[in-house]
Order: structure tokens, then sequence, then C-alpha cells
């Protein structure tokens, strides 16, 4: 089972960072896009991995079915679907881009060796939603009501933003 | 599993920082900002499969404030579409000195 699970996680995380690689090298935003709703399907089944499928299940709804249709639709309505010149930058820049990568990169993993102390895994909850539900309406009560007062903001700013300028 | 996590996570926030910086379609550079947010989305889970569960809770706080946030820039983006023509951020410069 537990064998299984693992080599579950490495397919999936393959699966994740080869999408993301070829969502950034795509020079049309369409075929981006998918590749970027790969990703997110592959996050949703590293997060049932680990022990979160509630979080797996919200992200596939809400990233891959909400968000991700929302970026679509924007590239259709600006009628990007067909550039053919790129936006990718000079070489330079790539290269400019591709050092700083590396830093990055090295510098989050030698702070992650650094600072993650080796405990012993928490004991696999029976039951998470019931947990996260629990830690959500109690602890986090306040956040949670005034996040959907963001969303309520955010819209009614998106529809002002977005409309037809109209002539008084 | 968890350090494993931690470091596809750390891989896939590079490669949103690497897209960010090389390409100019602000589209694209949104969803490199969503990219981002997922890869820290996955640390989350990972350190909350090592202590408790406040980390799922925070992902979702974060799914909440990434869909707001998605809402907004589009909107924007869809303004800016209407005034300049364009979404390429090398052309719209009239900030630049």
């Amino acid at each position: 089972m537990n064998g299984f699970y693992e080599f579950q996680f490495y397919l999936f995380s393959l699966l994740a960072i080869a999408s993301a690689l070829l969502f950034v090298t795509r020079r049309n935003p369409v075929p981006a896009s998918l590749w970027l709703v790969n990703v997110m399907l592959a996050l949703a089944g590293l997060y049932v991995m680990l022990d979160a499928p509630f979080v797996g299940v919200i992200q596939v709804l809400v990233y891959a079915g909400a968000i991700m249709v929302v970026f679509v639709f924007v590239v259709m309505l600006l009628n990007l679907g067909r550039s053919e010149i790129t936006d990718i930058r000079s070489l330079g820049a790539r290269l400019g881009a591709g050092l700083v990568g590396l830093a990055l990169l090295a510098n989050l993993l030698v702070v992650q060796r650094q600072r993650i102390p080796r405990v012993a895994l928490a004991p696999s909850v029976d039951n998470v939603v019931n947990d996260v539900a629990a830690s959500l309406f109690t602890d986090y009560l306040v956040a949670f009501e005034l996040t959907s007062l963001v969303l309520l903001v955010a819209v009614i700013g998106a529809v002002l933003l977005a409309k037809k300028r109209v002539r008084l | 599993m968890i350090a494993e996590a931690l470091i596809v996570s750390a891989i896939l926030f590079v490669i949103g920082v690497v897209g960010v910086l090389t390409r100019r379609n602000a589209i694209i550079l949104f969803m490199c900002a969503e990219l981002m947010l997922n890869a820290v989305n996955l640390s989350f889970v990972a350190l909350a499969k090592m202590h408790n569960v406040t980390g799922q809770v925070f992902v979702v706080m974060v799914m909440t404030i990434a869909a707001a946030e998605a809402a907004v820039g589009l909107a924007i983006l869809i303004s800016v579409f209407r005034h300049f023509g364009t979404v390429d951020l090398s052309s719209l410069r009239t900030l630049r000195g």
C-alpha cells in the first residue's frame, strides 16, 4: 500500500514538472493554458497522495474548473489564440532568467535542507474533512467570513472594470 | 515523501518565476503567478501532513484569494486591451521615462 502511494506520488510529481515546463515554453496561449490545467490536475493527485483529499477535490473544482476557464475565456475574448509573433524574450533575457531561476532553486533547496526538522510523521487522520471543517469554522471563522467579503468586492470590481464605458 | 514534495514545490515555483521573467504576454504572466501560488499550496499541504491540518485551511484561503485575484486581474487585462489594443507588456510603455 505504501509503495503504491509512493509510486503514484513520483508519477504525479513528474507529470506536474513536465507539464509546467511545457506550459512555460508554449508560444500560443491556448496550449499553454491547457498544460497549466494539466499541472493543476497533477497537483490534485499529489494532494490526495499527501492525505489531503478535500484539498485535492477543491483544487480540481476551483483551479482546474473555474479559474482556468476564466483564463481560457479571456484568451478567446481578446483573440490571442493565433499569435504568429512570439512573446518570448530574447536569448540574453532568457539566459538571465535561467541564471536567476537556478540561483533561486539552489537557495530554496539549501533552506529546505537546513530548516525542515526530521520529525516523525503525524498519524494519518481518519476523516480529514471533519478536521478541516472544525478548524475552518471555529479557529479561523473571522478569516473565513472576511474571505466572503473579499470575494464580493472582487466580483463588483471585476464587473466595474470590465464593463463597457457608457456615454452619459 | 514530505521532503520530495517540498522539492517539487520549489521546482514548480522556480518554473513560474522563470516564466514571468521570460514572457511578455500579460495573460501568460498571470498564469505563471497561478503556478507559483499552486507551488506554495503544495508546500502547505506537505507541511500539514507533518504538523496538523491547519495548513490545509490555509490552502483553502489561498485558493479563494487566488480566485478573486484572477477575476480582478483579468478584468483589468480586458480593460487594458480595450484601451491599448494589446496585452504585450513591451508595448505598454506609457509610464516609461
